[in-house]
């Protein structure tokens, strides 16, 4: 077994919740929670991870300079990261599949944590 | 991190919504509709992020109104200088200092109720418009999306749209949210919020939606306000009772209404054990309730002649002759062509369909009834029962012709095959 990280690129930060009405917001949340509850059924969930707030700042050069972030090029923002344990990645990106923001605009990036 | 998943109670995202925006509303201001809209919908977002990954708070009303409140407090201090906020400034300063310990719990309920009823008054407000109010207390009260409201109503959403960005003109002008005791002409802003919650309950019971689910939740919304109403001295009266008993006991029929093909059940078609007894009973218990000081409205007759169909056991058990007397009273009170055209029905039933014919085509003002399939298929039902089926098949033809929506076109399709096949 292998850890990976899933981090959960929203597109265009979160503009597809802005329209939404509360029903459908009800309805999205359970199906990530479902989707969470079965990875911890299945115990495939290693670390619950967090959401991450839609603001930040970058520091970046030697000049340590400060700029709004968190955009890198495009406007596609991490909004949250959890860890999950599996065989292989091949594992890993299956599981990622169930994931409700591949429903909308968004994707799961699966990085291999590195091994000690 | 919660071990397994609680159930997330149905609808409470939107229920949330609707107490959300009423106060809201009235620490901004009336005038800041939209402002508490966008908090409530930061707050729901908000919400859904954390409870993704941490799972279900304790208590996920207490949590959404607290993350709301806490937000408008921000926004107050950060923007006082550049909007107007109409609260008065010991309600801000309460709102600082409050941590809403546990002994207040009730008290916030009551503000809460007593913030939705103010919203309540102020959507039936005489410069909006009756349609528009239907579509304000949706979205306001109710917590439904321009999507769903345009759905349920059968309109576009563009047209959902226009009406909301009328009403917030018409609150632009407006400023704090009125305490409902402060409300010029009370009664008559009362009787605005009866039709309006009539017309919702109406929406969802003979609506055009034949999707059902929507169409229910409409009718239990309209009970839920009309609830409201009953906890308030000022919307506490015999008339809001009868509305709920009245409410009541059709909303106690609809699933028996339908079938599996969205086609509508007649009465007297209807299975009786899907009827809902507790509403039945809720039913009765403010029919009671609303029988003080003699005080008799269309609401109690309408109330009293559902009562009838709910007592009976079987169709054929019905007091039509008690019913007729209701409507010969409903009549006095609401001489209106629908009105004659059920009291006619209910004395076909009580002294047979011969009488049944004389009094439908005693009804006067039948240009009104010209576009509702109802009246011919009432006529064909009669003739039908007197063996005139051919009389009958050109009634039910031209029924089928008005039929308004798939259920009723369903319904209609099949009163003319059963009679053909006669």
């Amino acid at each position: 077994m292998a850890d990976f990280m899933y981090l959960f690129w929203n597109k265009d930060g979160k503009s597809k919740m802005e329209k939404a009405s509360p029903e459908e917001i009800q309805q999205i949340m359970k199906k990530w929670m479902g989707w969470m509850d079965a990875l911890k059924k299945s115990g495939n969930l290693k670390d619950g991870g967090a959401p991450l707030e839609m603001t930040g700042q970058v520091v970046h050069g030697g000049k340590k300079s400060v700029t709004d972030g968190p955009y890198a090029e495009a406007k596609d923002v991490v909004g949250g990261y959890i860890i999950v344990s599996a065989k292989n990645i091949q594992e890993a990106v299956e599981l990622s599949k169930g994931c409700p923001i591949l429903e909308g605009d968004g994707m799961v990036e699966v990085r291999p944590v590195l091994k000690m | 991190m919660k071990e397994e998943i609680p159930e997330l109670m149905d609808h409470l995202f939107r229920r949330e919504a609707g107490k959300m925006v009423s106060y809201l509303t009235k620490i901004f201001g009336l005038n800041n509709l939209a402002l508490a809209e966008d908090v409530v919908q930061d707050t729901l977002c908000r919400a859904m992020e954390t409870w993704k990954f941490r799972g279900l708070p304790d208590n996920p009303s207490a949590w959404l109104m607290r993350v709301a409140r806490n937000r408008a407090i921000d926004i107050i201090r950060r923007e006082q200088r550049f909007r107007t906020f109409t609260p008065d400034l010991t309600y801000f300063v309460k709102l600082q200092e409050s941590l809403l310990p546990d002994g207040e719990k009730l008290a916030f309920e009551n503000e809460i109720k007593d913030d939705q009823l103010r919203m309540m008054f102020a959507c039936c407000s005489p410069a909006i418009s009756a349609d528009v109010q239907v579509t304000l207390i949706l979205k306001t009260l109710c917590g439904f999306g321009v999507e769903e409201i345009a759905s349920a109503l059968l309109v576009s959403a563009d047209t959902i749209e226009k009406r909301l960005s009328r009403a917030k003109k018409v609150f632009q002008a407006s400023g704090a949210l009125e305490e409902v005791e402060s409300i010029p002409e009370l009664q008559s802003r009362l009787q605005a919020i009866y039709d309006s919650i009539y017309l919702l309950f109406n929406e969802g019971y003979n609506g055009s939606q034949s999707e059902m689910m929507v169409r229910e939740d409409l009718c239990y919304e309209a009970l839920r306000l009309a609830l409201l109403l009953c906890d308030h001295p000022a919307g506490k009266s015999p008339k809001t009772y009868a509305l709920v008993a009245l409410m009541s006991f059709h909303a106690a029929r609809l699933k028996g209404r339908m079938d599996a093909e969205g086609c509508l059940i007649l009465l007297e078609a209807q299975d009786r054990s899907l009827w809902n007894k507790e509403l039945i009973g809720r039913g009765f218990q403010y029919l009671d309730l609303s029988a003080q000081d003699g005080e008799i409205s269309e609401y109690h007759i309408e109330a009293g002649i559902a009562s009838i169909h709910c007592m009976a056991e079987t169709y054929e058990q019905t007091n039509w002759r008690e019913i007729l007397k209701l409507y010969d009273l409903l009549f006095k009170v609401k001489p209106t062509p629908i009105v004659a055209l059920n009291r006619a029905i209910a004395v076909g039933q009580a002294f047979g369909p011969e009488k049944g014919l004389v009094a439908l085509n005693a009804i006067e003002d039948l240009e009104k009834l010209k576009d509702y399939p109802f009246y011919p298929a009432a006529l064909g039902e009669f003739h039908r029962l007197v063996g005139r089926d051919k009389e009958a098949g050109v009634f039910f033809g031209k029924a089928l012709e008005l039929a308004r929506n798939p259920s009723e076109i369903k319904f209609l399709e099949r009163k003319l095959k059963f009679n053909l096949r006669m």
